[in-house]
């Protein structure tokens, strides 16, 4: 079996091979696109690892992300040697070394990828966070968290274009809510006046789009299909190591 | 972007395991296990009303033959028709890709959790009754490298039922005709002898006979007699062989022989069959003299006196009775 016969087709194209590339407008699009899935993850491992205050973490995260821009740290990445989000952890620390070494802090933005991140929300997000848990463990558990997040919005914006925001919605409120208990199937049959099997053939249907949306997702954000098997057993929780 | 709680991640990730049973008969109950290549869910079978059990792969394999692996292990169980090897009654690949096979849902208990509280002889009943399956195995050319107290169920009705086929394969001895047959329906995975995506050794520690820790390509049946011997050593301890040095120490003298000799590092040394080696254990049961056991002559002295102490009491108590009456009449 080979990811071509797989379960399913991976035919996105990666967005780690495209950062590697040596034109610049593919390279930033690309890095806007990990920057989107990694922000998050590296805002909260810095206030986390290096303890720096929120305002510290926010223009440190996006200097990070200018500097995968402009000094194509990308390049050196080798998906044989580990994962994408090893890596950019590593870059992260060596970043934040360099920075303390030279005593200098670099310039909030420049040449960074232009996607807006709200780290106001991250930092409310932040303070949930227990104290026990270590700055890796946390980096890997929000990088989990970002995938399903950006799948989720994947999954939308398909049921939007194909008319089945219904669908949508009865997954957001039967498998996304933490309310408990959750309401049955009857309660949404009556909600939005769908017979019950019509409400099990449609969160079957979501599911089964979502479970696809998290893989596209993934193949996206990883360079090689070992990279993706290895991050789909670790997203999965089946091997997180 | 929506922010997920921890509890969502988790209920997602739990969703993302899910089999997709769309388009088939059956409907997902539960999770009931995990396995080294997949999952075993509780089914409903919806045209039979009845619960059943599907090994599904996982949703991202590690390894590209895994689903040819699951597959080969299907087709295995199929071949083993016998009361202590779990029936299958259906195998194919779900609309999401992942390879499938159903099988009869057995409810009971694993042996670990099983002998807890048991006697000796019915500890060793059972070890008869596990080598029935696998001497049936043995004799088709099959053996299963896997073999732990985990993988042996006891069922609700007593049956004895050893589990989890999926390391099993060809003997190394009988692997043509056997392996012919199998490779007519499909190719047996290559590579997949020893080796997993991971490139760890297939197996557990503790119940891997030396062979099959070393990766022979060898193998044969009795890799598996190891094993049993090692489940021996487990029901008379409480714990694996080497977890806990000396344990066997505490077991009958004939029953650590008995073990010592199905664990050679030898194959040759070993019993020949596991039904040799249960034959060996019922002999125990019997008070018969076990035959990888010499034993001296106090021993033997001692093992007459246990098996007919009834009959030797019987016959003390009236050539004492006999004695004293001799005795009485002549004065």
């Amino acid at each position: 079996m080979t990811s071509q016969d797989g379960p399913f087709p991976l035919t996105r194209h990666s967005v780690v091979l495209a950062a590697q590339s040596n034109d610049l407008t593919a390279r930033s699009l690309a890095i806007e696109t990990i920057a989107l899935a990694y922000w998050r993850p590296i805002y909260k491992y810095v206030r986390m690892k290096w303890n720096l205050n929120p305002e510290v973490a926010a223009d440190f995260t996006q200097e990070f992300f200018a500097h995968l821009v402009e000094k194509e740290f990308l390049k050196s990445y080798d998906s044989r040697k580990g994962r994408l989000r090893t890596f950019l952890r590593v870059c992260v620390d060596r970043l934040f070394m360099n920075q303390m070494r030279d005593s200098q802090r670099l310039k909030r933005g420049g040449g960074g990828p232009h996607c807006s991140l709200d780290f106001e929300e991250a930092e409310r997000e932040f303070a949930t966070v227990p104290s026990s848990e270590c700055p890796e463990s946390c980096f890997d558990r929000e990088w989990v968290r970002t995938v399903f997040a950006l799948s989720l919005q994947r999954l939308q914006a398909i049921c939007e274009a194909s008319g089945k925001m219904v669908h949508f919605e009865l997954f957001e409120l039967y498998d996304l809510q933490d309310a408990d208990p959750k309401p049955s199937y009857r309660q949404l049959a009556t909600k939005f006046v769908l017979a019950i099997t019509d409400v099990t053939n449609y969160l079957a249907f979501v599911r089964r789009e979502f479970r696809r949306c998290v893989l596209d997702q993934l193949r996206e954000m990883t360079a090689s299909d070992e990279e993706f098997r290895r991050e789909a057993q670790a997203l999965l929780g089946i091997h997180i190591r | 972007m929506k922010q997920l709680s921890d509890s969502i991640v988790a209920k997602l990730q739990d969703e993302m395991q899910v089999p997709d049973l769309d388009g088939t008969r059956y409907s997902v109950v539960r999770h009931i296990a995990r396995g080294g290549m997949g999952s075993v869910w509780l089914a409903e079978d919806k045209i039979l009303n009845r619960r059943v059990a599907l090994k599904v792969l996982d949703l991202v394999a590690p390894a590209d033959d895994l689903g040819a692996r699951l597959l080969q292990e299907a087709r295995i169980l199929a071949r083993l028709e016998h009361p202590g090897v779990v029936p299958i009654h259906d195998a194919g690949t779900l609309a999401d890709g992942r390879a499938f096979y159903c099988m009869k849902y057995v409810e009971g208990k694993t042996l670990a959790r099983h002998i807890a509280g048991k006697s000796l002889s019915e500890k060793l009943r059972l070890l008869a009754r596990i080598a029935e399956p696998l001497d049936f195995a043995h004799a088709r050319g099959f053996i299963h490298r896997d073999l732990k107290p985990e993988n042996v169920m006891i069922g609700g009705f007593g049956e004895v039922l050893v589990m989890d086929w999926g390391l099993a394969k060809a003997s190394a001895t009988v692997r043509d005709s056997a392996e012919s047959e199998l490779s007519m329906v499909i190719p047996l995975a290559q590579g997949s002898t020893h080796a997993t995506g991971q490139g760890s050794v297939l197996g557990t520690p503790g119940y891997m006979s030396p062979e099959q820790q070393s990766g022979s390509s060898q193998l044969d049946h009795r890799t598996d007699i190891f094993s049993l011997g090692a489940i021996l050593v487990f029901m008379l301890t409480g714990s694996a062989p080497g977890e806990v040095p000396a344990a066997t120490s505490v077991a009958p003298r004939p029953l650590r022989a008995v073990c010592e000799k199905a664990m050679a590092a030898d194959p040759n040394a070993r019993y020949q069959s596991a039904g040799k080696m249960a034959a060996d254990t019922v002999r125990y049961l019997s008070g018969e003299p076990v035959l990888a056991y010499p034993e001296n002559f106090l021993e033997r002295i001692g093992r007459l006196y246990t098996r007919h102490r009834t009959a030797i009491v019987l016959v003390a108590a009236y050539l004492l009775m006999r004695a004293l009456f001799i005795l009485f009449a002549r004065r």
